[in-house]
């Protein structure tokens, strides 16, 4: 009768976190998975948008009220948690997806859903600043190196000068857009509108052709720069035109392609603009330390050309 | 009561042997080790001489950079993290890099402040970019670690000044090269040792990227240093 197995342990259950983590390592689909869930909520055609309370979900905070995603308040540290929520190969993804356009594929739709991130944004940013000033810095160097009058002199004040230029380029565009095309929502109703987020993460995943385009700008063949900028310039344009089509289509065709115009000069303009104000042409001998005359004597070549 | 004392008696058997007369005095004293031991503590180490003190916090530098320099994983770095080290290296590293005050021809160079701006607001914001992701990392033990894995390439920028005192040819530059370049994958190789743990395992590349473009960079900046004549 006596139950010699009986111990009067209180048995500890694994906390959360020890469940979750081994939920997370699993590779098998599981409905804790947030993206995985949405998947397959997104393939059996329920709207992305609603979220579902999910009861194993470690941060309790993004998903209590169904349809909000960042219920946490803009000035929590939360809040830009819920910004940073992504992994290591939906990065990867994101930016494959920026640079090869499928024509069928919106980017917002297929890889951001309701989770822009700004990871992705500003590390590309950040990279693309350093490879502009470091290719610059190179390219400089490998075309005026047999001169003799020449000394190498590395050109700091380029890293401020692109950071200004680009981290502005991906800010303040979306930002333009959005208030325009939020402007424009209120006229017409159209079924895709884009949160501010989500402007943000396409334009700077889009910046992501550029690295290894300006790593190329550091050949000093014309043709070369000029063959990468275009063919840059029609991967992250299509991408970008693309992404904002539905939103835009309902509209009167003149806004349609006013707004479809401005993207792509945009574009166009942020790249030629870097090509010109940091990488010398071969043809003629730059001083390093005169910065300031550079876009003067480059628009000049440019305009003979 | 029989079956009470046979079902408990696996667990308290024995209990029931014990029986406390009430003749039996009990005594005994208790002292409490009151604070006054800790203000001897306290009293101690502010009599002790300054060099006493001085001495014990350079070795306490000494000895995180004798980890930094052979990467294994121990949480000394983490545990008792302080900021010295870091400032130090930044210092001298901004010392090293900067260019003259009133040069026209240097015009490029780094300006002390611009190397020291860099390597703490680097810093920063690779440590909120690694707590952004959900990292375990406090924000002074991770400030902590990246500035003390600057030492190889403090180390790699007194070396290229030695080998710029000879001249710069191609063949200080190619060693130049590969000092640098040696001395940038072992600071982000030590520094990921260090900070890989606390991160989530599906987050490891996205918080290890920004560390190899800091790195990175301040190797750029080491390598590209040229001397004024």
């Amino acid at each position: 009768m006596a139950n010699t197995d009986f111990h009067l342990e209180f048995q500890e259950f694994e906390d959360d976190q020890g469940f979750i983590k081994s939920n997370q390592s699993s590779t098998t689909v599981t409905i804790d998975d947030p993206i995985k869930s949405r998947k397959q909520r997104k393939a059996t055609g329920t709207a992305p948008e609603e979220e579902e309370i999910d009861p194993l979900d470690s941060n309790d905070q993004t998903e209590l009220l169904s349809g909000e995603k960042r219920s946490a308040p803009f000035w929590t540290f939360e809040f830009y948690q819920t910004l940073f929520d992504v992994d290591s190969h939906q990065v990867k993804n994101r930016i494959v997806g920026s640079i090869l356009p499928w024509p069928g594929k919106n980017f917002v739709e297929v890889y951001l859903r309701s989770n822009p991130d700004l990871y992705g944004p500003f590390w590309i940013c950040a990279t693309l600043v350093f490879a502009i000033a470091i290719s610059g810095n190179i390219s400089s160097f490998v075309v005026n190196h047999g001169q003799p009058k020449y000394k190498y002199v590395p050109d700091f004040r380029k890293v401020t000068m692109a950071a200004t230029a680009i981290y502005s380029y991906a800010w303040l565009v979306p930002l333009a857009l959005w208030g325009f095309l939020t402007w424009r929502n209120t006229k017409i109703t159209s079924l895709v509108s884009y949160s501010f987020m989500q402007i943000v993460c396409v334009y700077g995943y889009s910046l992501s052709i550029y690295i290894p385009a300006v790593i190329l700008w550091i050949i000093p063949s014309e043709g070369l720069r000029w063959f990468s900028i275009v063919v840059a310039l029609c991967l992250s344009g299509s991408v970008l035109v693309m992404t904002f089509w539905p939103a835009i289509r309902d509209d009167k065709p003149r806004i349609t392609i006013a707004i479809i115009a401005t993207i792509v000069i945009l574009h166009v303009l942020l790249a030629v603009g870097c090509k010109a104000c940091f990488f010398s042409r071969p043809t003629y001998e730059m001083d390093p330390s005169e910065d300031h005359n550079e876009p003067l004597r480059t628009t000049s070549t440019l305009s003979s050309t | 009561m029989a079956e009470v004392d046979e079902s408990s008696k696996p667990l308290f058997a024995g209990l029931s042997d014990i029986s406390i007369s009430e003749d039996i005095p009990v005594e005994g004293d208790i002292s409490v080790p009151v604070g006054s031991q800790n203000a001897d503590n306290d009293l101690s180490t502010l009599d002790e001489p300054v060099k006493d003190t001085i001495l014990r916090d350079l070795r306490a530098i000494g000895q995180k950079f004798v980890h930094v320099m052979y990467p294994k994983k121990s949480s000394a770095l983490l545990r008792d993290w302080d900021l010295w080290g870091p400032l130090i290296l930044c210092v001298t590293l901004a010392l090293m890099l900067q260019s003259g005050s009133a040069d026209s021809e240097e015009d490029g160079r780094p300006q002390f402040a611009e190397v020291f701006v860099i390597i703490w607001f680097g810093s920063v914001i690779i440590t909120l970019n690694s707590k952004l992701l959900g990292g375990t990392i406090s924000f002074f033990q991770s400030l902590c670690v990246l500035g003390y894995c600057i030492l190889p390439l403090t180390v790699a920028m007194i070396v290229c000044r030695i080998v710029l005192l000879g001249g710069s040819g191609v063949i200080g530059f190619a060693v130049r090269l590969i000092v640098v370049t040696a001395s940038f994958s072992w600071s982000t190789f030590a520094s990921t040792a260090f900070l890989a743990d606390s991160q989530p395992a599906n987050r490891k590349a996205l918080v290890v990227y920004p560390v190899f473009l800091f790195y990175f960079v301040i190797g750029w900046m080491i390598l590209t240093f040229s001397p004024s004549h």
